[in-house]
């Protein structure tokens, strides 16, 4: 068997799996699983760039998908009325005060000879500017979430199209990407490691904490569609022309409506990630592409041949990080609603991960592959292990206290599987399902 | 009498807490910094496998109270401590026959493994759940109090109380007790000076005849035994939730790397930095400040740096900045 052929037969498995889950349990269930699943496989090429093609080791990806969620509220959800006057301008500030501290801070420590001149200075800079940072800061907070708390109390978005917080959300990524990898890429591989997954605890530790910026963990509901692709059920049902279309589908109006916004998502998702993905192939078989594996198999080769390793290392991370960012706007996008308290490092890094490895890093097709295979397995393991619990307990005595805790504990077979997943790729099959070339 | 207050305020809400909290990051610390000197690798299951001890202890206080077995004034898990240690062990060892030596015998890159020890913590973190539950537990037991807040006020009529947990005596003792131990058995016996001599320089420690296998095991035993202990004590210092410990893991990674990975007295002073330095920063100081400033000058505001909710953040900032100024920790740790 050739490999084109092994590989597109490995897609129609997956998407046959999909279909079934369609068949045997429901459309709407099959068609979120897809689109999870395209939300998913953009996040694996994300890290795919960064760890398949710089071997670079980011297991902050949570971090980036949060940061893409708040860019979509910052982006598309109205302003509140009030807010900037009340303290929004003042908060800015504080902010651009609190900057210029850390770069007065980081002048000195270039300016001044080292000792313990220099050591003082910069402890009393960051002091002062703390103090008057917070004396800007606090007052303009309290502001800014004494208005309708109820409801509001933030500062509200600039209500532009949901569809321009996509690259908004890459954007943000990108920036905080760059503010990492700045101090954190000249270490050595499993200290990246641990720095990133403290940013993305930190960075979840702001969306939950500052209420002014996207009310914390009161949530944001109600985020715009993209309306004129996807649309809304209510103005579907309505439509006479729809309806008839969904009695010839043979379909009633209401589940047929669902399926359409879903489908509408669908359709947009699959643009962005096959956009991303030639993109990615481009980058891959570029000359950059090339260097960027030269750099991952022997970095000192590639110093030796005058390439600039931390330079280069800090693109991919920003370009990675930036993907990340937008699948994290286009989740938010369907969701709806931004949820800071639902990120959870295992579902949004750790399985990310898993889905690039048993894919297969260093090849773009596997990440993608991965990310349909695992998320169906994600959604799946849960009702596939109910099923299996209540056949091994099916002999045993009704009402007894063994067989309640093993059917309620089901739902935690999910995590082991997943750990399974990858050990067991890991160990008989270490380059993925499509290996790099 | 004002400043006694403070003082009395300051160690009430501050040192005792931040030294509990710090005895047992230093212990979670220990096994990383154990992994990582012997084994070469970042273990990120390490939170989990702390999880696992401490819900094995869990279980059998259960079993133990149910029988009726307490242990006085002091908690139940402590007996129940020895058995959750030996499961752990078992737990870890099958886990190395199974997964680790593999890869081990490939001799494959430190990150492989890391990768792999994240299989790992998947499949702890399942188990735990699978077993006991995402949920909190309780299951200290004996006497609240050494010292209670109101009998210190009697005392010693003073307006601040100074309130010492049990638990938190325990966790000091404990910890003083397995730190004791662990350095006399890297320093004196022989099977502990292999170990230092393997985690020095592999290839002369293989020469001298160390049997590298071996070395391993006592390892994985010690580690298991520091996580257990280090995961009982902090279950019973707040509560037992199994996602809280895998939260433990960035602090504890701060801790071993504050102090330089690979070094067994860096962890623990690690431990301790960043105990302290999350405690300080997120404790509102108002109340020590109003004992001390003159009446004029009292805080308006509460004093507090940061929400209590950033903590993270501090343990993270205080890691890169070691990394930026000493990248391999304040003791001299190993650079692989």
């Amino acid at each position: 068997m050739t490999e084109p052929v092994k590989n597109t037969l490995l897609f129609v498995a997956v998407a046959s799996l999909i279909l079934l889950s369609g068949f045997t349990q429901s459309w709407n269930s099959a068609i979120l699983i897809l689109n999870m699943g395209l939300i998913s496989a953009i996040m694996a090429i994300g890290v795919n760039l960064q760890w398949g093609f710089a071997g670079l080791f980011n297991v902050g990806v949570m971090g980036f998908v949060a940061l893409g969620g708040l860019a979509v509220v910052l982006v598309s959800t109205p302003p509140t009325p009030g807010a900037w006057v009340a303290g929004g301008y003042g908060v800015i500030l504080s902010l651009v005060l609190g900057a210029a501290t850390v770069v007065a801070a980081v002048v000195t420590a270039r300016k001044l000879p080292k000792g313990r001149v220099q050591t003082l200075t910069i402890v009393a800079i960051l002091i002062v500017g703390f103090f008057i940072y917070r004396a800007v800061f606090d007052p303009n907070v309290a502001a800014i979430e004494a208005i309708d708390p109820a409801v509001a109390g933030n500062i509200g978005g600039l209500n532009l199209p949901v569809l321009i917080a996509w690259p908004a959300g890459g954007l943000l990524a990108a920036g905080a990407a760059w503010l990492i990898g700045k101090t954190a890429l000249g270490l050595r591989s499993d200290y990246l490691a641990i720095a990133t997954l403290g940013i993305a605890e930190i960075v979840i530790a702001v969306m939950k904490n500052e209420d002014w910026l996207a009310r914390g963990v009161k949530n944001v509901y109600g985020i715009p569609r993209p309306a004129p692709v996807v649309g809304y059920e209510v103005e579907l049902q309505a439509d006479p022309g729809f309806i008839a279309r969904a009695e010839w589908l043979g379909l009633d109006p209401v589940t047929a409506s669902t399926l359409s916004v879903k489908l509408g998502y669908s359709l947009l998702f699959t643009i962005v990630l096959l956009v991303l993905l030639w993109m990615a192939q481009m980058a891959l078989k570029s000359p950059w592409g090339r260097m960027m594996r030269a750099i991952r198999d022997n970095e000192v080769a590639a110093e030796a041949m005058g390439k600039d390793v931390t330079r280069r290392h800090l693109q991919i991370f920003v370009l990675g990080s930036a993907i990340c960012g937008i699948a994290g706007a286009m989740m938010t996008t369907l969701d709806g609603q931004l949820t800071p308290g639902t990120y959870n490092p295992l579902r949004f890094t750790f399985l990310v991960w898993v889905m690039v490895i048993v894919g297969g890093s260093g090849n773009n097709f596997g990440a993608v592959l991965g990310a349909f295979l695992i998320w169906f397995l994600w959604v799946q393991v849960e009702p596939i292990g109910l099923w299996l619990m209540n056949l091994i307990t099916s002999g045993m005595p009704e009402g007894s206290a063994l067989k309640a805790h093993l059917i309620e504990s089901a739902a935690h077979m999910r995590l082991f599987t997943m750990g399974l997943i990858l050990l067991i790729v890991l160990r008989f099959s270490p380059r993925g399902l499509i290996p790099e070339k | 009498m004002d400043f006694l207050n403070a003082l009395v305020a300051l160690s009430n809400f501050v040192l005792v807490p931040a030294i509990a909290y710090g005895s047992q990051l230093a212990l979670g610390a220990l096994g990383v910094t154990l992994i990582y000197g012997i084994l070469r690798f970042s273990n990120f299951a390490h939170g989990d496998t702390m999880a696992f001890g401490a819900m094995i202890a869990v279980l059998v206080t259960w079993g133990l109270q149910a029988a009726g077995v307490s242990f006085g004034p002091l908690p139940t898990a402590l007996l129940a401590l020895p058995f959750a240690i030996l499961g752990c062990i078992v737990l870890v060892l099958v886990t190395d026959r199974l997964v680790y030596r593999f890869y081990r015998e490939q001799k494959a890159k430190p990150v492989i493994l890391v990768i792999v020890s994240m299989g790992v913590m998947f499949i702890m973190n399942g188990i735990v759940r699978f077993i006991i539950g995402p949920d909190d537990q309780r299951f200290s037991d004996g006497a609240r109090f050494i010292v209670s807040a109101r009998d210190f006020k009697a005392m010693t009529g003073l307006r601040e109380g100074l309130a010492i947990k049990t638990s938190q005596g325990i966790t000091v003792v404990v910890a003083v007790v397995a730190v004791v131990l662990l350095f006399w058995f890297l320093n004196k016996t022989r099977t502990g000076k292999s170990m230092r001599a393997y985690s020095d320089n592999e290839d002369l420690a293989l020469l001298s005849g160390i049997n590298p296998e071996r070395v391993v095991m006592i390892t994985w035993i010690i580690v298991a035994a520091l996580a257990t202990t280090a995961g009982v004590l902090y279950g019973l210092d707040k509560s037992f939730k199994p996602f809280v410990y895998f939260q433990l893991l960035l602090p504890i990674f701060a801790s071993a790397i504050v102090g330089g990975l690979g070094n067994p007295l860096g962890a623990i002073a690690g431990g301790f930095i960043i105990a302290f330095s999350e405690v300080t920063i997120t404790y509102a100081w108002k109340k020590v400040l109003t004992y001390l400033a003159p009446e004029s000058l009292e805080p308006s505001g509460l004093v507090q740096f940061l929400s209590t909710d950033y903590k993270f953040a501090v343990s993270f900032a205080i890691l890169l900045i070691v990394l930026l100024f000493k990248p391999t920790g304040l003791f001299k740790g190993k650079a692989v």
